[in-house]
C-alpha cells in the first residue's frame, strides 16, 4: 500500500495526511519485502529464460569459437570451425536451398493466399466453413503432413502422378528429381502453412473502410484499380508483416526436407537448419553446427529485427 | 454483413452479378475440396484399403472393402497407445509449467515492480529476435548437461516441459492483458486482506479466461506438432512422442499401416480444432490487428 501512495501523490483519496515521518528503517523492510515477493513470483519464468534462451544464445557465439565434444574440455579453436564449414561443398547448397525455398515461398506461399483471401472476402454465403477448411491443414502435425505428401509424390502410385495421368499430361519425378525437388517442398510447405496467412489477411481485409471503396468506384475506378489502390495501400502494413514472418519461418525449414527427401537427390533439398543437424548429430561436430547456427542467427536476427521495428511503428500508428 | 467491400451490393444484385458470383462461389467449393479436404480424404480412405488396393494404378477412389486392420495394425505395431500417452505428458506438462511460470512472471512484472523489471522484460522480448530453431543445437547440449546441476534432461519429458517456458510470446500476451487491469481492483483485493497470490488467484486469473485460453492452445499445439526439438532430445523410441515415432518407424512399415497411423497421429489436433475453432479462428485474426 505504502508504494501506491508513494507513486500517486495526485490522487485525493489516496494521499492521507501523515501523522509523522514514518519510521525509516521499517519502511525499508516492506520495501524488501515487496522485492522479494516480486522475484519469487519471476523465479520459475525467469530461471528457465536464463537456461534456454539467454544462454543458449550466448554459448552458441563461444562454441562457434571452439573444439567442442560432449564430455571432454572444449578448446579454443579461433576461427577453424567457420572455415571448415565454409569449405563443405554442402554449405553452399544448402544456403543457395534455403534462400531459394524462401524465395519460392514468398512467390508462391503468399501469392496464393493474397488472392484467395480477397476472393473469399468477397463470399457471403459459408464464411465459417471456408475459415475452418482453409486452416485444417495447419492443424495436421507437420510431421504427418510431410509423409503423407511423400505418399503422394511417390512416382508409381503417388496421387500427384495419378491425377496428371488423369488429366493425361507428362507425369513428374516430383521429389525424386533434382530440378523439382525444391519446388515440390515448397508446396508441401505452402499447402501446410497458408490458413493463418489467408485468415491474418482475411481479418486486414475486413479492416478497410467500405467508403474507400464507394468514393474510388465513384471516381471510375476498375476492380483492378480498387485493388491496386485501394486495397493494397490499405493492407501494407499487414503484407509486409506477414512476409517478414514467412521469410523468418521458412528460413529455418527442416521437417519437410528431413522427412520427405533427406536432402537428396544429390543435396539439392539440404537446407542450413538440415545441415546443422547433420553437424551436430552425424558428424559429432558441435562446433561446425553452432559455426552455422551463428550464422543464421545474425541473418535471421536482422529480419526479426526489422519485424519487430515495423510492429512498434504499426502499434503507435494504429 | 453491411460493410461494403471491394465489390459492391449494387453490382452484386444485378442478375449478370449474381451469376458471376455464384460461378464464383462454385469454382471456390470445388477448389477447397480439392485441395484441403480430398488429401485428408485420400489419407483416411487409404489406411482402410488392402496393401494390394493402396498400390494399384489407377488408384480406386472408394475403398472396395472398407479394413480396419490398418488402424488396429498400427495401433498395436507402431506401439501408438505408448507414443500417444508421451505426446499427451509432454504436452499437458508443458501447458501445466507455462501457464503456472508465465502467469507468475506476467503477473509480477505487469504489477508487482520488481527491480530491474524494464531489464528483464527487454531480455525476454529479445528472444523473439532469436527464432528458436537456430538455437536448438547449444539448447540440447544445456539441456544434455544442465549447468551446476550436471544432469541431463534427454529423455526426460523435463526436457520438454522447461523449455516451453522460455516462450517470450505467451509471456508477453499475458503481461499485456496484466497490465489492462486496473490498478483498483487489486487494490481492493487487498483492502479486503487478499496476499498476493490470492488475489492473482480469485481476481486476475478470473478476470484474465480469454487470454488464458489462447496461451493454453498455443501451448499443447506448439507441443503436438513439434519435430526437431523431441527428436534430438528423445532418442530412447519408449519416450518418443508420435512425431518423431511415426518417421522413425516409416522406414520399415507396411504403407497402409504407416497411413493409418498417420490418421490417429492427426485426430487430437483436428478435434481440437474443431471444438474450439471459433476461438482459435478469433485469435488468428486479431493477431494482425493487435500485432
Amino acid at each position: 500500500m505504502t508504494r501506491t501512495v508513494a507513486r500517486r501523490p495526485a490522487d485525493p483519496i489516496a494521499v492521507r495526511p501523515a501523522p509523522g515521518p514514518p519510521p525509516v528503517a521499517g519502511r525499508r523492510r516492506r520495501r524488501l519485502h515487496d522485492q522479494a515477493r516480486a522475484y519469487a513470483f519471476l523465479l520459475g519464468g525467469l530461471l528457465c529464460f536464463a537456461l534456454f534462451s539467454w544462454y543458449p544464445a550466448i554459448r552458441a557465439v563461444v562454441i562457434a569459437f571452439q573444439k567442442y565434444t560432449p564430455g571432454s574440455e572444449p578448446e579454443w579453436a579461433g576461427t577453424a570451425n567457420f572455415t571448415r564449414v565454409l569449405h563443405d561443398p554442402e554449405f553452399g547448397a544448402a544456403w543457395r536451398n534455403t534462400l531459394t525455398f524462401t524465395l519460392l515461398a514468398l512467390l508462391i506461399g503468399f501469392a496464393i493466399p493474397f488472392v484467395l483471401a480477397l476472393v473469399l472476402n468477397e463470399i457471403r454465403h459459408a464464411k465459417a466453413f471456408f475459415r475452418v477448411v482453409v486452416y485444417l491443414p495447419v492443424m495436421i502435425p507437420p510431421v504427418v503432413t510431410a509423409l503423407l505428401w511423400k505418399w503422394f509424390y511417390d512416382p508409381g502410385t503417388g496421387l500427384a502422378n495419378e491425377a496428371l495421368r488423369f488429366a493425361h499430361l507428362p507425369t513428374s519425378n516430383w521429389t525424386n528429381g533434382a530440378d523439382t525437388a525444391l519446388l515440390s517442398l515448397v508446396a508441401v510447405a505452402t499447402w501446410a502453412n497458408m490458413g493463418g496467412t489467408v485468415l491474418i489477411y482475411l481479418a486486414a481485409l475486413q479492416s478497410i473502410p467500405g467508403e474507400l471503396y464507394e468514393a474510388a468506384e465513384l471516381d471510375g475506378a476498375n476492380l483492378w484499380q480498387r485493388v491496386r489502390h485501394v486495397t493494397v495501400p490499405q493492407t501494407r502494413f499487414v503484407i509486409l508483416m506477414l512476409m517478414l514472418l514467412q521469410i523468418i519461418a521458412t528460413m529455418q525449414v527442416f521437417t519437410e526436407p528431413f522427412v520427405i527427401t533427406g536432402g537428396g537427390p544429390e543435396d539439392a533439398t539440404v537446407t542450413v537448419l538440415y545441415l546443422i543437424y547433420k553437424y551436430a548429430f552425424l558428424y559429432n561436430d558441435f562446433g561446425g553446427a553452432c559455426a552455422l547456427s551463428v550464422m543464421l542467427l545474425v541473418l535471421l536476427g536482422l529480419f526479426s529485427a526489422l519485424y519487430l521495428r515495423l510492429t512498434r511503428s504499426g502499434e503507435e500508428n494504429a | 454483413m453491411s460493410t461494403r467491400t471491394l465489390v459492391s451490393p449494387a453490382a452484386l444484385a444485378r442478375p449478370r452479378g449474381k451469376a458471376v458470383y455464384w460461378t464464383v462461389f462454385a469454382g471456390i467449393v470445388v477448389l477447397f475440396a480439392l485441395a484441403f479436404l480430398f488429401p485428408v480424404y485420400w489419407m483416411v480412405t487409404g489406411a482402410a484399403k488392402s496393401p494390394d488396393e493402396v498400390a494399384r494404378t489407377p488408384p480406386t477412389l472408394v475403398p472396395s472393402h472398407w479394413r480396419l486392420s490398418g488402424y488396429t495394425d498400427a495401433w498395436e505395431l507402431m506401439q501408438l497407445p505408448t507414443h500417444l500417452w508421451n505426446t499427451v505428458v509432454q504436452a499437458a506438462g508443458a501447458w501445466l509449467f507455462q501457464l503456472v511460470f508465465c502467469t507468475a512472471a506476467a503477473y509480477a512484472l505487469a504489477k508487482l515492480r520488481p527491480a530491474f523489471g524494464k531489464v528483464i522484460l527487454g531480455g525476454i522480448l529479445a528472444t523473439l529476435m532469436v527464432p528458436a530453431q537456430a538455437l536448438v543445437v547449444p539448447k540440447y547440449l544445456t539441456v544434455a548437461d544442465l549447468p551446476l546441476l550436471h544432469t541431463s534432461l534427454l529423455n526426460d519429458p523435463l526436457a520438454i516441459w522447461l523449455p516451453a517456458v522460455a516462450n517470450a510470446f505467451n509471456l508477453y500476451l499475458l503481461k499485456r492483458f496484466f497490465d489492462q487491469i486496473p490498478r483498483d481492483v487489486l487494490e481492493a483485493a487487498e483492502i479486503d486482506g487478499a496476499g498476493r497470490l490470492r488475489t492473482l488467484w480469485s481476481v486476475v486469473l478470473p478476470m484474465s479466461r480469454p487470454v488464458l485460453g489462447v496461451v493454453s492452445i498455443f501451448a499443447l499445439v506448439a507441443v503436438w506438432q513439434d519435430f526437431l526439438w523431441p527428436l534430438m532430445v528423445f532418442s530412447d523410441p519408449d519416450k518418443q512422442p508420435i512425431s518423431v515415432a511415426l518417421v522413425q518407424l516409416s522406414q520399415n512399415i507396411q504403407l497402409t499401416v504407416l497411413i493409418a497411423a498417420m490418421v490417429i497421429a492427426s485426430i487430437p489436433m483436428v478435434v481440437l480444432f474443431l471444438v474450439f475453432q471459433r476461438h482459435i479462428i478469433a485469435g488468428i485474426s486479431a493477431g494482425s490487428t493487435k500485432g
